[in-house]
């Protein structure tokens, strides 16, 4: 059996003294890619933005453990150190800064060592490639002026450069036109191996005509109400998440 | 969640800027101002007599108007209290080796001597009143070019000082240009012939080591037709608990066709008023082109002037501005298109963090004649924290129907989104904010000189360090 990577106990978190997550149970191990799906609002983004240390996220009760320690107390800067990844689903512009130098800085930053310029450059160049990205994107500013497409491959590009044991993609589909979800999904599937997890949350089904999971859970009302296989997403793309909000529970 | 701590500290450690020297001098001017200690003054610097009473007419104006009724309050600066005059105790040198040994230090440690040897043509140093040493490339020299120090000036070329002096900023433009006439000394004259390109950059640097004094240097620059020149100024003091006072005059004279770029770095310490006038006149096709970094000091009033006064002249102008604590800095620029076809471009930026306030003020002015006139205007401002101010006042006052004009101003706070997103990549906090700066002010960096965009990083990352919050 494979190593438990991540399991979030009970965790409970609120914004501006609203509570948004209400009690959340997973275990992610290692080699595994797992699903949230839920409509609007149910909290999804919520938990990717506390498993990052959004600072306007406030743990209020529960635990967030990584390779069996608690991380709860941990600084986004912190948590990329020990191999977490979160893929906005906004990524912000800042301008002012190559995206070459930018992934440079962060891969020294997660490594702690310092990174040669022209083996970094031609790593990255490869990793592009892949990505269907253009080799001038290095030298433009991060995200500024990207289109929706271009802003989301950006991020799976830093997952790539960065090599976390944790990714969590948040709304990565989003916005993304056919041929886009497939460079981003053959992205994620050339990354993945049993060494790292994927967290993907979608509330579309469309990346997982090309992503196959080994789990599809259901968040409402910032709970996890329904866990399965794959085949969890057909029946939400056919009966919605109607059917789900009686359940109460898993 | 686990409490973040917040640091907060008073002041930087500004490092190498804020090594005192002891003060030694041959001829220091009493406190305050009289018609006494100017004629003084002007006996000791053995000026001609034109000079000396130009000084006394200046005073006159100065004692004739009023502070500005308008930007930061001023109130504190005394003149009674300011030492105008302080000679250092050496005269001009030509060598390095000839400078006393700790003001030699003050410029090594500022890399002024090692720039020279990389990648100037000639080099200014003035240290309190006087300058200190003075090169320039043999080259240079032999093309006719002149750059010496103002004091040389006005005696081997007085006809050109008398010609252009205080002609673009007159004694009357306001009362600390009028002080500035009474009590200016040392700073740069450069002289570029017609048809000259000086292709690699002088540079003078302004260092104020005593405490509670002035620092007045004039610097006065003409470029001949078809002539080019890149001037560097670097000015810079150490902390003192008394005010200090720099009110330098700049004049630019660039004639038909020639272009010239001024660039400045100005890090006074946090207990200098820096009342700096500076002003460009642009004949016909000619181009001015500003790079000015604004950082220490405690209250700086300082808004370069172009004034396009040939048809086709062009200016641009390249501003960044750092307010911290205890700091307002009130920096712009102004434009008086005073012909036709002439355009403008004014790109300025401000940062201010701990309290902070910055200021953008400028002013474009369109004159009835300069039809064809062209103008854009981009401020923005950057604020670190709650505690900081920024405003931008810009002033467009247009004569005519026939221009083009562009505004944009944004102000806006450091995104907290864009730390998190930085940090979640591993960046720590600081790094992040400091990334964010130093993209915000990235454009400007690109203009200066190497190792002024190096020390513009520097100065950056020092006035960030261990201000998490």
């Amino acid at each position: 059996m494979s190593k438990k990577l991540l399991e979030i106990q009970n965790l409970k978190s609120s914004i501006e003294h609203t509570e948004i997550l209400k009690g959340i149970n997973l275990s992610i191990n290692q080699g595994e890619i797992h699903v949230i799906m839920g409509p609007n609002g149910a909290g999804k983004s919520t938990l990717a933005n506390v498993l990052m240390s959004h600072p306007k996220h406030e743990i209020t009760e529960g635990n967030i453990l990584f390779e069996g320690e608690s991380i709860n107390g941990f600084s986004a800067d912190e948590k990329a150190k020990i191999g977490v990844f979160l893929s906005f689903q906004y990524p912000e512009e800042v301008a002012g800064i190559t995206v070459e130098n930018f992934l440079r800085a962060a891969k020294s930053a997660v490594t702690g060592e310092p990174v040669k310029f022209l083996p970094f450059k031609k790593a990255l160049r490869e990793q592009m490639k892949l990505l269907k990205i253009d080799e001038t994107y290095g030298s433009r500013y991060l995200n500024v002026g990207f289109s929706g497409g271009e802003k989301k491959k950006n991020e799976i590009l830093q997952m790539a450069v960065l090599e976390p044991k944790l990714a969590v993609l948040d709304e990565t589909d989003s916005g993304l036109d056919v041929d886009a979800i497939k460079v981003v999904a053959e992205g994620v599937n050339t990354l993945a191996n049993e060494n790292n997890a994927i967290l993907i949350i979608t509330h579309h089904k469309k990346l997982l005509d090309y992503i196959k999971p080994n789990y599809v859970h259901v968040l409402l009302d910032g709970k996890i109400v329904k866990t399965s296989d794959g085949s969890l997403a057909d029946e939400i793309e056919s009966k919605g998440y109607e059917w789900l909000s009686n359940q109460g529970g898993v | 969640m686990e409490k973040k701590q917040k640091t907060y500290i008073e002041d930087i450690d500004r490092g190498i800027y804020d090594i005192k020297n002891e003060v030694r001098y041959s001829y220091k001017a009493e406190k305050g101002l009289t018609p006494e200690i100017i004629k003084e003054m002007s006996k000791e610097k053995n000026e001609p007599q034109w000079m000396t009473e130009f000084r006394l007419h200046s005073l006159e104006v100065y004692h004739s108007l009023d502070l500005p009724p308008w930007g930061p309050d001023i109130s504190e600066v005394d003149m009674e209290n300011i030492i105008t005059y302080i000679r250092p105790d050496t005269n001009l040198n030509t060598s390095w080796k000839d400078v006393p040994e700790d003001i030699k230090e003050t410029f090594d440690r500022l890399g002024i001597p090692k720039a020279e040897r990389e990648a100037l043509a000639g080099v200014g140093a003035q240290y309190d009143s006087e300058v200190v040493y003075h090169s320039i490339k043999q080259e240079l020299v032999d093309q006719g070019v002149i750059y010496t120090d103002m004091e040389t000036a006005i005696h081997e070329y007085e006809a050109i000082v008398k010609e252009y002096f205080m002609k673009a900023v007159p004694p009357k433009d306001h009362k600390f240009a009028a002080l500035h006439g009474a009590v200016w000394s040392g700073g740069s004259f450069v002289y570029v012939p017609q048809g000259i390109r000086v292709e690699i950059p002088l540079q003078s640097y302004f260092r104020l080591n005593a405490p509670g004094a002035g620092q007045f240097e004039h610097t006065l620059i003409v470029v001949e037709k078809g002539a080019s020149l890149h001037f560097i100024e670097g000015c810079s003091a150490p902390m003192h608990s008394v005010i200090n006072l720099h009110a330098g005059c700049v004049e630019l004279f660039v004639k038909e066709d020639a272009t010239l770029r001024y660039s400045t770095i100005e890090n006074w310490s946090r207990n200098m008023y820096n009342l700096n006038t500076k002003r460009a006149i642009v004949d016909k096709n000619a181009t001015i082109e500003w790079v000015s970094g604004s950082f220490g000091s405690k209250v700086s009033m300082l808004y370069p002037m172009s004034i396009l006064k040939g048809e086709g002249a062009r200016a641009e102008f390249t501003g960044i501005t750092f307010a911290a604590q205890g700091q307002t800095l009130d920096t712009g620029t102004k434009v008086i298109h005073a012909a036709p076809y002439t355009s403008s471009n004014i790109n300025s930026k401000s940062i201010s963090k701990g309290g902070g306030v910055a200021v953008y003020r400028g002013v474009v002015k369109i004159a009835e004649n300069a039809h064809h006139s062209k103008s854009t205007v981009t401020c923005e401002s950057l604020m670190l924290d709650n505690a900081s101010k920024s405003d931008t006042i810009p002033v467009i006052d247009i004569r005519n129907d026939e221009v083009d004009l562009g505004h944009e101003a944004k102000i806006g706070r450091i995104s907290e989104e864009a730390i998190f997103y930085l940090m979640s990549r591993g960046i720590s906090e600081e790094e992040a904010k400091a990334m964010i700066v130093r993209g915000f002010v990235e454009p400007i960096t690109k203009e200066l000189p190497l190792e002024y965009a190096v020390e513009l990083n520097n100065l950056i990352n020092l006035e960030l360090e261990g201000t998490i919050g």
